[in-house]
Protein backbone atom coordinates (compact mmCIF):
# COMPACT_ATOMS: atom_id res chain seq x y z
CA UNK A 1 0.00 0.00 0.00
CA UNK A 2 1.29 3.51 -0.76
CA UNK A 3 2.65 5.39 2.23
CA UNK A 4 0.48 8.47 1.78
CA UNK A 5 -2.85 6.65 2.06
CA UNK A 6 -1.77 4.51 4.97
CA UNK A 7 -4.29 6.27 7.24
CA UNK A 8 -7.17 4.56 5.48
CA UNK A 9 -6.19 1.08 6.58
CA UNK A 10 -7.04 -0.55 9.88
CA UNK A 11 -3.71 -2.37 10.54
CA UNK A 12 -1.84 0.96 10.62
CA UNK A 13 -3.73 1.99 13.72
CA UNK A 14 -3.49 -1.45 15.30
CA UNK A 15 0.30 -1.55 14.87
CA UNK A 16 0.53 2.01 16.17
CA UNK A 17 -1.51 1.12 19.25
CA UNK A 18 0.62 -1.97 19.81
CA UNK A 19 3.74 0.20 19.63
CA UNK A 20 2.40 2.59 22.28
CA UNK A 21 1.54 -0.43 24.42
CA UNK A 22 5.09 -1.77 23.98
CA UNK A 23 6.61 1.54 25.07
CA UNK A 24 4.32 1.40 28.10
CA UNK A 25 5.45 -2.11 29.02
CA UNK A 26 9.11 -1.14 28.64
CA UNK A 27 8.64 1.90 30.87
CA UNK A 28 6.62 -0.04 33.43
CA UNK A 29 9.41 -2.60 33.86
CA UNK A 30 12.43 -0.32 33.80
CA UNK A 31 11.15 2.62 35.84
CA UNK A 32 12.17 2.72 39.46
CA UNK A 33 9.93 5.47 40.76
CA UNK A 34 6.20 5.12 41.26
CA UNK A 35 5.48 8.24 39.20
CA UNK A 36 7.45 6.83 36.27
CA UNK A 37 5.42 3.64 36.44
CA UNK A 38 2.22 5.68 36.44
CA UNK A 39 3.37 7.56 33.33
CA UNK A 40 4.11 4.24 31.60
CA UNK A 41 0.69 2.86 32.49
CA UNK A 42 -0.92 5.96 30.98
CA UNK A 43 0.98 5.15 27.77
CA UNK A 44 -0.46 1.64 27.79
CA UNK A 45 -3.97 3.02 28.27
CA UNK A 46 -3.44 5.34 25.31
CA UNK A 47 -2.45 2.38 23.13
CA UNK A 48 -5.56 0.46 24.15
CA UNK A 49 -7.77 3.47 23.43
CA UNK A 50 -6.27 3.84 19.96
CA UNK A 51 -7.11 0.19 19.32
CA UNK A 52 -10.70 0.66 20.41
CA UNK A 53 -11.11 3.75 18.26
CA UNK A 54 -9.62 2.02 15.22
CA UNK A 55 -11.97 -0.96 15.49
CA UNK A 56 -14.80 1.47 16.08
CA UNK A 57 -14.03 3.45 12.93
CA UNK A 58 -13.43 0.54 10.57
CA UNK A 59 -15.41 -2.48 11.79
CA UNK A 60 -18.14 -1.66 14.29
CA UNK A 61 -21.72 -1.42 13.07
CA UNK A 62 -22.44 1.49 15.40
CA UNK A 63 -19.46 3.89 15.47
CA UNK A 64 -20.64 5.68 18.62
CA UNK A 65 -20.10 2.65 20.88
CA UNK A 66 -16.31 2.69 20.66
CA UNK A 67 -16.21 6.43 21.24
CA UNK A 68 -18.31 6.02 24.38
CA UNK A 69 -16.02 3.22 25.55
CA UNK A 70 -12.97 5.42 25.00
CA UNK A 71 -14.63 8.23 26.97
CA UNK A 72 -15.20 5.76 29.83
CA UNK A 73 -11.55 4.70 29.66
CA UNK A 74 -10.56 8.36 29.93
CA UNK A 75 -12.76 8.90 32.97
CA UNK A 76 -11.39 5.78 34.70
CA UNK A 77 -7.83 6.79 33.80
CA UNK A 78 -8.38 10.22 35.32
CA UNK A 79 -9.72 8.65 38.52
CA UNK A 80 -6.81 6.20 38.56
CA UNK A 81 -4.27 9.00 38.11
CA UNK A 82 -5.82 11.04 40.93
CA UNK A 83 -5.87 8.11 43.37
CA UNK A 84 -2.43 6.87 42.32
CA UNK A 85 -0.79 10.26 42.67
CA UNK A 86 -2.38 10.90 46.04
CA UNK A 87 -1.00 7.53 47.18
CA UNK A 88 2.41 8.58 45.82
CA UNK A 89 2.25 11.82 47.79
CA UNK A 90 1.21 9.96 50.94
CA UNK A 91 4.01 7.41 50.45
CA UNK A 92 6.53 10.20 49.96
CA UNK A 93 5.40 11.94 53.11
CA UNK A 94 5.80 8.73 55.10
CA UNK A 95 9.00 7.25 53.62
CA UNK A 96 10.63 10.38 52.12
CA UNK A 97 11.13 8.44 48.86
CA UNK A 98 9.09 7.33 45.87
CA UNK A 99 11.58 4.68 44.79
CA UNK A 100 9.72 1.38 44.49
CA UNK A 101 12.71 -0.57 45.80
CA UNK A 102 12.79 1.28 49.10
CA UNK A 103 9.19 0.42 49.96
CA UNK A 104 9.97 -2.96 51.55
CA UNK A 105 8.18 -2.80 54.88
CA UNK A 106 6.16 -5.92 54.11
CA UNK A 107 9.21 -7.94 53.03
CA UNK A 108 9.68 -11.01 55.27
CA UNK B 1 -14.94 0.65 5.49
CA UNK B 2 -14.97 3.69 3.28
CA UNK B 3 -13.51 1.79 0.36
CA UNK B 4 -9.73 2.03 0.58
CA UNK B 5 -9.64 0.52 -2.89
CA UNK B 6 -10.85 3.81 -4.32
CA UNK B 7 -7.64 5.43 -3.02
CA UNK B 8 -5.28 2.54 -3.71
CA UNK B 9 -3.14 4.67 -6.04
CA UNK B 10 -0.75 7.05 -4.34
CA UNK B 11 -1.96 10.67 -4.51
CA UNK B 12 0.41 13.48 -5.41
CA UNK B 13 2.16 15.00 -2.40
CA UNK B 14 0.75 18.45 -3.13
CA UNK B 15 -2.87 17.39 -3.54
CA UNK B 16 -5.26 17.53 -0.59
CA UNK B 17 -5.16 13.76 -0.09
CA UNK B 18 -1.38 13.72 -0.20
CA UNK B 19 -1.11 16.50 2.37
CA UNK B 20 -3.52 14.66 4.66
CA UNK B 21 -1.35 11.57 4.37
CA UNK B 22 1.77 13.61 5.12
CA UNK B 23 0.15 15.16 8.20
CA UNK B 24 -0.80 11.68 9.37
CA UNK B 25 2.77 10.38 8.99
CA UNK B 26 4.21 13.38 10.85
CA UNK B 27 1.64 12.90 13.61
CA UNK B 28 2.55 9.22 14.00
CA UNK B 29 6.26 10.10 14.17
CA UNK B 30 5.71 12.86 16.74
CA UNK B 31 3.50 10.62 18.88
CA UNK B 32 5.99 7.77 18.90
CA UNK B 33 8.83 10.17 19.72
CA UNK B 34 6.80 11.49 22.64
CA UNK B 35 6.07 7.96 23.82
CA UNK B 36 9.78 7.08 23.59
CA UNK B 37 10.71 10.12 25.69
CA UNK B 38 7.97 9.33 28.20
CA UNK B 39 9.15 5.74 28.60
CA UNK B 40 12.92 6.22 28.69
CA UNK B 41 13.98 9.74 29.65
CA UNK B 42 16.25 10.18 32.65
CA UNK B 43 14.26 12.91 34.34
CA UNK B 44 10.61 12.58 35.26
CA UNK B 45 9.77 16.14 34.20
CA UNK B 46 10.95 15.35 30.68
CA UNK B 47 8.94 12.13 30.75
CA UNK B 48 5.81 14.16 31.51
CA UNK B 49 6.64 16.55 28.66
CA UNK B 50 6.96 13.56 26.36
CA UNK B 51 3.63 12.28 27.64
CA UNK B 52 2.02 15.62 26.72
CA UNK B 53 3.41 15.38 23.17
CA UNK B 54 2.27 11.77 22.89
CA UNK B 55 -1.27 12.48 24.11
CA UNK B 56 -1.64 15.47 21.79
CA UNK B 57 -0.57 13.25 18.88
CA UNK B 58 -3.05 10.56 19.90
CA UNK B 59 -5.72 13.27 19.87
CA UNK B 60 -4.73 13.99 16.29
CA UNK B 61 -5.02 10.28 15.46
CA UNK B 62 -8.58 10.38 16.80
CA UNK B 63 -9.33 13.14 14.29
CA UNK B 64 -8.30 10.76 11.53
CA UNK B 65 -10.65 8.16 13.02
CA UNK B 66 -13.70 10.42 12.51
CA UNK B 67 -14.02 11.31 16.18
CA UNK B 68 -13.34 15.02 16.76
CA UNK B 69 -15.28 14.95 20.04
CA UNK B 70 -13.10 12.23 21.54
CA UNK B 71 -10.02 14.07 20.24
CA UNK B 72 -11.10 17.20 22.13
CA UNK B 73 -11.79 15.15 25.26
CA UNK B 74 -8.37 13.51 24.91
CA UNK B 75 -6.62 16.87 24.91
CA UNK B 76 -8.84 18.30 27.67
CA UNK B 77 -8.62 15.34 30.04
CA UNK B 78 -5.19 13.84 29.38
CA UNK B 79 -3.11 16.89 28.46
CA UNK B 80 -5.08 19.36 30.53
CA UNK B 81 -5.77 17.32 33.64
CA UNK B 82 -3.80 14.10 33.96
CA UNK B 83 -0.42 15.47 32.84
CA UNK B 84 -0.78 18.57 34.99
CA UNK B 85 -1.66 16.37 37.98
CA UNK B 86 1.40 14.20 37.35
CA UNK B 87 3.67 17.23 37.14
CA UNK B 88 2.22 18.50 40.42
CA UNK B 89 2.99 15.13 41.99
CA UNK B 90 6.57 15.31 40.67
CA UNK B 91 6.98 18.73 42.22
CA UNK B 92 5.49 17.56 45.52
CA UNK B 93 6.93 14.08 45.85
CA UNK B 94 10.25 13.70 44.04
CA UNK B 95 13.31 15.09 45.82
CA UNK B 96 15.82 16.81 43.55
CA UNK B 97 18.64 14.31 43.84
CA UNK B 98 16.27 11.40 43.26
CA UNK B 99 14.53 12.73 40.20
CA UNK B 100 16.80 10.63 38.00
CA UNK B 101 15.39 7.26 37.14
CA UNK B 102 16.68 4.31 35.25
CA UNK B 103 16.86 0.56 35.20
CA UNK B 104 17.46 -0.76 38.69
CA UNK B 105 19.98 -3.35 37.55
CA UNK B 106 21.87 -4.24 34.41
CA UNK B 107 19.57 -7.06 33.31
CA UNK B 108 16.24 -5.29 33.61
CA UNK B 109 16.84 -2.99 30.65
CA UNK B 110 17.44 -5.68 27.99
CA UNK B 111 14.82 -7.97 29.53
CA UNK B 112 12.21 -5.23 29.49
CA UNK B 113 13.13 -4.44 25.90
CA UNK B 114 12.71 -8.09 24.99
CA UNK B 115 9.32 -8.38 26.68
CA UNK B 116 8.06 -5.17 25.09
CA UNK B 117 9.32 -6.23 21.65
CA UNK B 118 7.69 -9.64 21.98
CA UNK B 119 4.34 -8.17 22.98
CA UNK B 120 4.52 -5.57 20.22
CA UNK B 121 5.59 -8.13 17.62
CA UNK B 122 2.85 -10.54 18.58
CA UNK B 123 0.11 -7.94 18.46
CA UNK B 124 1.42 -6.40 15.23
CA UNK B 125 1.61 -9.82 13.55
CA UNK B 126 -1.94 -10.56 14.70
CA UNK B 127 -3.16 -7.21 13.36
CA UNK B 128 -1.46 -7.65 9.99
CA UNK B 129 -2.36 -11.28 9.39
CA UNK B 130 -6.04 -11.24 10.34
CA UNK B 131 -8.64 -10.65 7.66
CA UNK B 132 -10.77 -7.97 9.31
CA UNK B 133 -14.38 -7.99 8.16
CA UNK B 134 -16.36 -4.77 8.56
CA UNK B 135 -20.05 -4.74 9.41
CA UNK B 136 -22.58 -2.54 7.70
CA UNK B 137 -22.82 0.82 9.48
CA UNK B 138 -26.06 1.45 11.32
CA UNK B 139 -25.26 5.00 12.42
CA UNK B 140 -22.73 7.72 11.72
CA UNK B 141 -21.21 8.05 15.18
CA UNK B 142 -21.77 11.79 15.41
CA UNK B 143 -21.73 13.72 18.68
CA UNK B 144 -25.53 13.64 18.62
CA UNK B 145 -25.46 9.82 18.41
CA UNK B 146 -22.98 9.66 21.28
CA UNK B 147 -25.18 11.89 23.42
CA UNK B 148 -28.32 9.88 22.71
CA UNK B 149 -26.56 6.60 23.48
CA UNK B 150 -25.02 7.97 26.68
CA UNK B 151 -28.41 9.02 28.02
CA UNK B 152 -30.36 5.95 26.91
CA UNK B 153 -28.46 2.66 26.48
CA UNK B 154 -25.45 3.55 28.61
CA UNK B 155 -27.16 5.79 31.17
CA UNK B 156 -26.43 3.37 34.01
CA UNK B 157 -22.72 3.25 33.19
CA UNK B 158 -22.72 7.02 32.81
CA UNK B 159 -24.10 7.43 36.33
CA UNK B 160 -21.65 4.86 37.71
CA UNK B 161 -18.72 6.73 36.13
CA UNK B 162 -19.89 9.92 37.83
CA UNK B 163 -20.03 8.15 41.19
CA UNK B 164 -16.59 6.60 40.64
CA UNK B 165 -15.15 10.03 39.85
CA UNK B 166 -16.75 11.50 42.98
CA UNK B 167 -15.38 8.66 45.12
CA UNK B 168 -11.96 9.08 43.50
CA UNK B 169 -11.91 12.80 44.26
CA UNK B 170 -12.91 12.29 47.89
CA UNK B 171 -10.53 9.35 48.26
CA UNK B 172 -7.63 11.29 46.77
CA UNK B 173 -8.21 14.17 49.19
CA UNK B 174 -8.48 11.82 52.18
CA UNK B 175 -5.36 9.80 51.26
CA UNK B 176 -3.17 12.77 50.41
CA UNK B 177 -4.32 14.67 53.48
CA UNK B 178 -3.55 11.87 55.94
CA UNK B 179 -0.85 12.66 58.47
CA UNK B 180 -1.74 16.32 58.76
CA UNK B 181 -3.35 17.79 61.81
Amino acid sequence: MPLLVIHQYLPTYLVFGAMLFGFGIYGLITRRTLIGMLIASELMLAGVSVNFMAFNRFLAPDPSVGQIFTLFIMAIAAAEAAIGLSIVVAVYRHYKTVDAEDLVNLKG
Amino acid sequence: MNGPDAFAHSPSLLSADGLVGLVFLVMIAVTLAGAYIAATSERLVRAVAGLVVCFTGVGGIYYFLNSPFVAMMQILIYVGAVCVTISFAIMLAAPEHKKKTGPSNLLSGPLAFMVATLVFGGMAALALRTEWEPFAKTSMGTVRDIGIQLLTVYSMVFELISIILLIAIIGAIVIARGGRN
